[in-house]
């Protein structure tokens, strides 16, 4: 077997062990420190060493026994008085809630937690509807819609998964309507729309409803809704 | 059956789910508390801390990018929160068990050639050593943090990481030779 005769690469090399008996080296590093090991003796003896060191630490570390109930006990009591001073971080179904919710959560990796395309879709969708009611209201911290008015004529609608944000807005703009709710549904896609201030004539609303449904390209489902 | 990933319960964590709050409890919290008390030496500390990290996970689970491993981010926190803990502690009163446990090896040589025991031995020194050099040894052996996450969780360069790991593992074998104990390295 020949030693390592570059004293740097055999340093850099030996510096790795500790990480490579821990199995915790990046495929190409633990070949190369597998290659050094094989041709040379005295960095296996060193990694023997480093074996040893591990196998002890862990030891120590197991007999270092675990946390009493006090300390969950203390996380959770003080969780406790934290919602109670803090109601927004329950679930409610406000919008400006839930969609502060999903707006946190629209990191790369959240989306890619995301377990089926549906999901995906769903949350890049209320960003889009967040965003087009933050551009509505002018509201730069998030809607506040947490009061969902009465008053006026109203229908619940699930928008076209590929409407963008300047299509729901000019949709909303064209009827000169408002989201005030949602989403309504555990799967997050209902919404509920306002399509005038003054409670309209059945028969209106629902030809409103009907020039609506006909927008395919925005909507994907609407229905009138007192 | 493959268990929920700790990314999908940190996601439930910031919508306020508390059952996944116990579960992401109940997976790290003895990981976390031995990090801690090996930091801190003492068990109500510890107790205290760790606590307080999973506290912290409840607050900022929303402002978790995922950028790094959901354990590696607690450790972190356990980190910051075990120095603060010290320096409310500047005495760092010792539980009398700890303290006991980390006396000066070369103290005492007699009693070690009679235990004639490494892998105490080592156990002992590893138990001796600094905390800044314990933290590292604890990170990369028993925590299977890799050389970037460590740098994450210390917050010092990955070429830093690798050089404080090679004197931490020198002072244990400087440790191992005063107590009688040649390893024939460095």
């Amino acid at each position: 077997m020949n030693a390592i005769n570059k004293e740097p690469e055999r340093h850099e090399i030996e510096a790795l062990l500790p990480w490579h008996a821990a199995g915790t080296l990046s495929r190409r590093d633990a070949d190369r420190v597998e290659q050094a090991l094989a041709g040379d003796r005295e960095l296996a003896r060193r990694y023997d060493l480093v074996r040893e060191e591990l196998a002890e630490t862990i030891h120590l570390n197991e007999t270092l026994g675990a946390p009493s109930a006090r300390a969950m006990e203390k996380l959770f009591a003080a969780i406790d008085a934290e919602e109670a001073r803090s109601p927004s971080r329950q679930r409610s179904f406000d919008l400006g809630g839930r969609i502060a919710e999903f707006l946190s959560s629209l990191t790369p990796r959240t989306l890619a937690w995301s377990a089926t395309a549906a999901a995906v879709a769903i949350l890049v969708q209320a960003a889009v509807i967040a965003t087009v009611v933050v551009k509505d209201q002018g509201a730069p911290s998030g809607p506040s819609l947490a009061s969902a008015p009465s008053e006026g004529s109203f229908a619940v609608v699930r928008f076209a998964p590929q409407a963008t944000a300047n299509d729901i807005t000019n949709f909303l703009g064209a009827y000169k309507a408002k989201v005030v709710e949602g989403p309504l549904n555990m799967g997050g896609q209902l919404y509920r729309i306002r399509l005038s201030e003054t409670k309209l004539p059945k028969d209106e609303v629902g030809k409103i409803v009907q020039q609506m449904q006909a927008e395919s390209k925005v909507v994907g489902f609407i229905a009138a809704r007192e | 059956m493959q268990s929920t990933s700790d990314e999908v319960l940190i996601g439930r964590i910031a919508n306020g789910d508390r059952l996944a709050m116990q579960v992401l409890y109940a997976r790290h919290h003895v990981r976390v508390f031995r990090f801690v008390v090996r930091l801190v030496r003492h068990e109500a500390t510890a107790e205290d801390v760790i606590s307080e990290v999973f506290l912290d996970v409840w607050r900022q689970a929303g402002r978790f990018e995922g950028r790094s491993a959901v354990s590696t981010w607690m450790l972190a926190i356990a980190r910051f929160k075990a120095l603060s803990a010290l320096r409310r502690r500047p005495d760092e009163e010792l539980d009398e068990e700890t303290a006991g446990a980390i006396e000066d090896p070369s103290d005492d040589p007699g009693a070690v050639l009679e235990k004639k025991d490494k892998s105490t031995m080592i156990r002992k020194c590893l138990t001796g050593l600094s905390a800044e050099h314990r933290e590292i040894i604890d990170l990369v052996y028993y925590h299977e943090k890799s050389v970037e996450e460590v740098a994450e969780i210390v917050g010092i360069p990955e070429n830093t990481v690798k050089t404080r790991m090679f004197y931490a593992r020198k002072r244990l074998a400087e440790l191992l030779k005063a107590a009688g104990i040649d390893r024939g390295w460095p």
